[in-house]
């Protein structure tokens, strides 16, 4: 039995300049023994999804700080459905207002980590969630 | 349609997989390779290597835009370090590609090393199959900033690019054997910076030096300067790439040269693979009945010394 290595894609949707999150994120998943893929600032939904395909990643980590999550993050769900790419776990992160998460939750983002999640938790998290590739 | 049958239509999901199952050491993906390989031999092969920060990414992601401009597809192996304690990886090399990232005549892939130690991935040379009969037109393979020995990209390249950048050592450092010796094409980048005149000479002196074939290929040395003056900058890369169009061609001009490279390419190959067949089934064997616990345990205490342990245990393996 192989045991697939887990690949992450870390990406900054929207225009906040604000990557502090998405690196200490990053930094935590490859102290995991993940491979992170990162594509730095301002990615669109499409080339999040473009990446994620030629990357092969079993789950892409979403960072935002700009607002725009409840336009931006259901827009990678839904390019993911089209292209027959939802076995991927699709999570987020961020400054995210409580009110918003059920409706992201409803849109396909698996989960919402807020300021002050320890990362451990999105660690573990991962870990038991992605889908092992055939 | 079975894997092979979408990778060669060129489908992205089927040999993005194909590269993971590679890497990952799945079952069955050698013999989709296998089935691939007659399909492969078409694309150049570019390496671009050089220390770490001297630039390779964004001259990689230069020299896709220039040969998109030519109307040619382009594949990218984007290589990074592993880390030697948990296994992880950051692969950052996409950041400075990512206007790329949605052009259907572009694919980018990043491996990690996984503890290869030439400065790419174990999986780059099957990778590099999976572009090609993909009918990538172009493959670009960058290896993780290497030091002064890390040469295998020479096994793998139709074309050899070190990126230098002035200020990183005297004469000296452009005499030593290894990196200096392996390229096709010298780029000097971030030339606007102090040193990139001294730099120019000293390769050119080492070139003058070297015993060379008087018919032979000459390096050419090749200067870009700053992404911030961005017209310095595409023309840079345009020199760059006209020279790797006329590096081919005098490969494919001289029969005799192209066969000792694609001779030294598939020997390496052949070497990689038996590694993989033969010594890590092996260890496998070793580790599974203890007798690797023994050895350490006699080589340890002084008991017996590698070799001793090893040719025994290699003996008894192959059955002679």
């Amino acid at each position: 039995m192989t045991i697939r290595k887990i690949r992450v894609l870390v990406a900054k949707p929207g225009l906040d300049g604000h990557d502090r999150g998405a690196k200490v994120i990053a930094q935590a998943f490859r102290d995991a023994g993940f491979e992170v893929i990162y594509t730095g600032l301002r990615q669109t939904p499409e080339s999040i999804v473009a990446t994620a395909e030629q990357e092969d990643v079993d789950c892409i980590a979403m960072s935002m700080l700009s607002g725009s999550h409840l336009t931006l993050m259901p827009k990678v769900t839904r390019l993911l459905k089209e292209k027959e790419m939802e076995d991927i776990l699709v999570i987020g992160g961020g400054v995210i207002p409580s009110e918003d998460i059920p409706l992201l939750k409803e849109a396909g983002i698996a989960e919402i980590f807020t300021p002050g999640t320890p990362t451990s938790l999105c660690v573990e998290y991962v870990k038991n969630n992605v889908t092992e590739k055939a | 349609m079975q894997l092979h049958e979408k990778i060669l239509q060129g489908n992205v999901r089927a040999a993005s997989r194909l590269i993971r199952n590679i890497e990952d050491g799945f079952p069955g993906a050698k013999a989709t390779i296998a089935k691939i390989y007659p399909y492969t031999g078409k694309a150049h092969v570019i390496g671009i290597t050089g220390s770490p920060g001297a630039g390779k990414s964004t001259l990689t992601d230069g020299i896709i835009a220039a040969f998109r401009k030519k109307g040619k597809t382009v594949g990218v192996l984007a290589v990074d370090p592993s880390s030697p304690f948990t296994g992880g990886a950051i692969l950052g090399d996409r950041v400075r590609m990512q206007r790329h990232a949605e052009d259907p005549g572009v694919f980018i892939r990043s491996l990690a090393t996984r503890g290869a130690l030439g400065g790419l991935s174990r999986a780059v040379g099957d990778s590099i199959h999976v572009l090609d009969s993909m009918g990538k037109d172009i493959i670009i393979v960058e290896t993780v900033g290497t030091g002064q020995q890390e040469v295998e990209i020479m096994n793998y390249a139709d074309t050899v690019i070190l990126v230098l950048v002035p200020g990183m050592g005297d004469a000296v450092q452009t005499l030593k054997a290894g990196i200096m010796e392996i390229a096709d094409i010298f780029v000097i980048n971030k030339a606007q910076r102090d040193g990139a005149d001294m730099l120019d000479s000293e390769i050119n002196i080492l070139l003058d030096m070297a015993l060379q074939d008087p018919n032979g290929w000459r390096p050419p040395v090749k200067r870009v300067g700053s992404k911030d003056e961005e017209q310095h900058f595409i023309k840079g890369i345009e020199e760059i790439v006209s020279q790797i169009i006329e590096h081919r061609e005098y490969y494919s001009g001289n029969h005799e040269a192209l066969n000792k490279r694609h001779r030294r390419k598939a020997l390496f190959e052949i070497q990689a693979a038996l590694q993989g067949a033969v010594l890590q089934p092996f260890m496998a064997q070793l580790a599974a009945d203890n007798t690797l616990e023994d050895m350490i345990e006699q080589v340890m205490s002084r008991k017996s010394d590698p070799h001793s342990t090893a040719e025994e245990a290699a003996r008894k393996y192959l059955g002679s």
